[in-house]
């Protein structure tokens, strides 16, 4: 069944035609994405052609949806251009947007969640700075490789793309029913906490792996919403412990500033919540293993 | 980015904030003519992005020029906690003070909103308030879309019950400071403290700013703010090549892509150097998802260029990014490097997994240079570095 993201979901991509978005485009339509058109006002009317697979352009968003009946659109539109498109996304109601784009300021993904909830949430925002999710055999709606690994059981949620990777990789024997990146940005739009309500629902996910980093008190609110309601097993990791307060570690949201935001107090809040945490990301694997061979 | 104090007024006031008459200086001298302008007196404040600077001793009256000096004199070069200080800014002192406020904005990360906080109870450590005396500080959500108009202006005055008198001169200070926070696309604006002096007016004393970098590109005129002076000379080469750097005080170089691999790959590190001696990562860098052999001969010059650096890890997660193109920019980044005639005699630990793995490994074999070793996962990998590391101490 996975979550967000399955093999009858249409999606459209917002920046086709840029480098970026004609390079990922061609990745997900080799991982069976069922892509129904691309978005861009200046080459609205013609099409690209992606091996054989022919791509019609939109002008906009609410065209595209109209013509095709999309509901994903997954979006490489560059950060100064972002928040206009992420607040067509949500003006045309797409349900799902997935923000990948590196580097928007926060003034603008404050502004376009603002807007989204304005709009009463009709558009599930997955980033910014995110890999997008997949849904192995089924979807893939972003820059995950698709060939790492196999649909499974295991799902996935983390605010890290490599790390995504690094366990989708670790466990790529079991499998997962879907990995969501969430993204690492101060502001986002689908939370850790989203993503285990959707998983805990989803009747073929056995297994949740969570992923944090330093900054903000995502993992702490995670911990809490867990203890209260999640019956599934839930195996976590944490990266930064050796991070220095106040730097920025490359993700803009992965700072600890003053006391706060530190990965032991995140380690410690989802273990008192009954989540293993893995010292290392091949130790989370084998906890999850372990706890999924009984 | 942080601001300075100094750089913080000028903000405020570009926005029409009320703040004092105040210039930054950087020699003894310059406090004696700084302070004639402002009529002879003076208070000579430190200029360090840390709090607590007046129990230092970083914040002192000058009643003369000639007084000015010699505070400037005993203040410049002061440590403030581990902050060396390089500028003062010489201020009008304040009139009388009668009452310290504190407001700022920030972003709220937890609710994804912008919050205000104001407190009639300022001039000290806002995070103290916060933790003994919670309902001396008033919260209030802001809408980014929305903004503080005057009307919101005095909703959080209320909440933050302002004495009446002050009331709407506070909420218009809340305005021109909601400009600053927009128009810069801070992080933070705080003021602290606000002071209600004598006459009934309010002036910011004090104040933070915390810049978005992201916003860079709307953003010109924050170049000019970097304190390129304090940067770390590592920091500053990787900034110049556009790394994503951190220095660090560990021994062991670290090399990988993406951020959230990269800080796990710090931790994996420090774990392993618990059994060899102690040994600590040396930096951070992440070289993305690319990770050319330009990209890779750029990192690793940086990082063979710091002298704590005694091993180095390259930790590769081939994602899109295939494994083999990783590996050919490692062995053409070391031929790179020694073609500039830059000697490289640290030994290197790569580990690549991911996609085309073994064809990248095999490169790596083939090369046979004789400082890269190869482990295969990451953890093994972390222990051969700090375990090199730890020998070459």
């Amino acid at each position: 069944m996975a979550i967000f993201l399955n093999k009858d979901s249409k999606v459209i991509v917002q920046g086709m035609t840029g480098a970026t978005g004609m390079k990922h485009t061609k990745l997900m339509l080799g991982d069976g994405t069922n892509i129904v058109g691309g978005v861009n006002p200046r080459k609205a009317g013609t099409s690209v052609d992606f091996d054989g697979t022919d791509v019609p352009v939109f002008g906009t968003v609410a065209e595209a949806i109209e013509k095709t009946g999309a509901n994903v659109s997954v979006l490489f539109v560059p950060p100064a251009f972002a928040k206009a498109a992420v607040v067509e996304a949500i003006d045309a109601e797409i349900p799902l947007a997935v923000v990948i784009t590196e580097g928007i300021a926060v003034h603008d993904s404050a502004a376009f969640w603002a807007y989204a909830k304005s709009k009463g949430n009709k558009t599930r925002i997955i980033g910014p700075n995110c890999p997008g999710l997949i849904t192995p055999g089924q979807s893939n709606a972003g820059i995950i490789p698709g060939d790492i690994t196999k649909p499974g059981r295991i799902g996935l949620v983390s605010k890290s793309g490599t790390l995504t990777y690094q366990m989708m990789y670790e466990l790529r024997d079991i499998g997962f029913s879907s990995a969501v990146g969430i993204g690492g940005d101060p502001v986002i739009g689908t939370t850790h906490i989203d993503a285990l309500a959707a998983f805990e629902a989803d009747p073929e996910t056995d297994l949740i792996v969570m992923i944090g980093e330093i900054g903000g008190d995502a993992e702490e609110r995670a911990a809490d919403f867990i203890k209260a309601n999640v019956t599934k097993p839930v195996v976590g990791y944490v990266a930064g412990f050796t991070a220095p307060e106040g730097k920025t570690m490359g993700h803009a949201g992965a700072i600890v500033s003053g006391s706060s935001g530190t990965a032991q107090a995140k380690k410690e809040a989802l273990e008192a919540a009954g989540v293993k945490v893995g010292k290392t990301p091949t130790e989370t694997a084998k906890l999850a293993r372990a706890i999924l061979a009984g | 980015m942080d601001l300075f104090e100094y750089q913080a007024r000028d903000l405020f006031a570009k926005h029409g904030v009320p703040v004092l008459a105040g210039e930054v200086i950087d020699t003894p001298e310059a406090a004696r003519e700084a302070t004639e302008r402002l009529g002879g007196k003076s208070v000579v404040k430190a200029q360090v992005k840390v709090g607590g600077r007046g129990k230092a001793g970083g914040v002192k009256l000058a009643a003369t020029p000639d007084e000015a000096v010699a505070r400037a004199t005993d203040i410049l070069g002061m440590d403030i906690k581990g902050h060396t200080v390089h500028k003062v800014m010489i201020a009008e002192t304040a009139p009388e003070i009668a009452e310290e406020y504190y407001v700022s904005y920030l972003l709220d990360r937890t609710n994804r909103t912008f919050l205000a906080m104001a407190s009639v109870a300022g001039g000290m450590d806002i995070e103290e308030v916060a933790a003994t005396t919670p309902e001396k500080l008033a919260k209030v959500p802001v809408d980014a879309n929305e903004g503080v108009s005057i009307e919101k202006a005095r909703e959080i005055v209320a909440q933050a019950q302002f004495p009446a008198e002050v009331a709407e001169k506070v909420a218009e200070v809340l305005v021109t400071l909601w400009k600053t926070f927009i128009a810069e696309d801070a992080l933070l604006v705080e003021v602290n403290p606000l002071a209600k002096v004598a006459s009934g007016e309010v002036i910011a004393l004090d104040g933070k700013v915390s810049l978005d970098e992201n916003a860079d590109f709307r953003q010109p005129e924050h170049e000019a703010l970097e304190d390129k002076a304090a940067a770390n000379p590592l920091e500053a080469a990787a900034k110049a090549k556009n790394l994503n750097y951190v220095k660090l005080d560990g021994e062991v170089g670290i090399i990988g892509n993406g951020a959230g691999l990269v800080m796990s790959t710090l931790d994996v590190v420090a774990y392993a150097g618990e059994a060899h001696g102690n040994v600590k990562p040396a930096n951070f860098l992440d070289i993305g998802g690319g990770a050319s052999a330009e990209v890779m001969a750029n990192g690793l010059e940086i990082i063979l260029g710091d002298p704590d650096v005694k091993s180095v890890f390259v930790n590769v997660f081939g994602g899109i990014t295939a494994c083999d193109e990783v590996a050919n920019g490692i062995v053409q980044a070391l031929e790179l490097l020694a073609s500039k005639g830059e000697e490289v005699t640290k030994p290197l630990v790569v580990r690549l997994d991911g996609n085309n793995a073994e064809l990248g490994r095999k490169i790596l074999s083939d090369a046979n240079h004789p400082l890269v070793q190869r482990v295969d996962t990451m953890d093994g990998a972390a222990d051969k570095a700090a375990e090199l590391a730890a020998a070459a101490k």
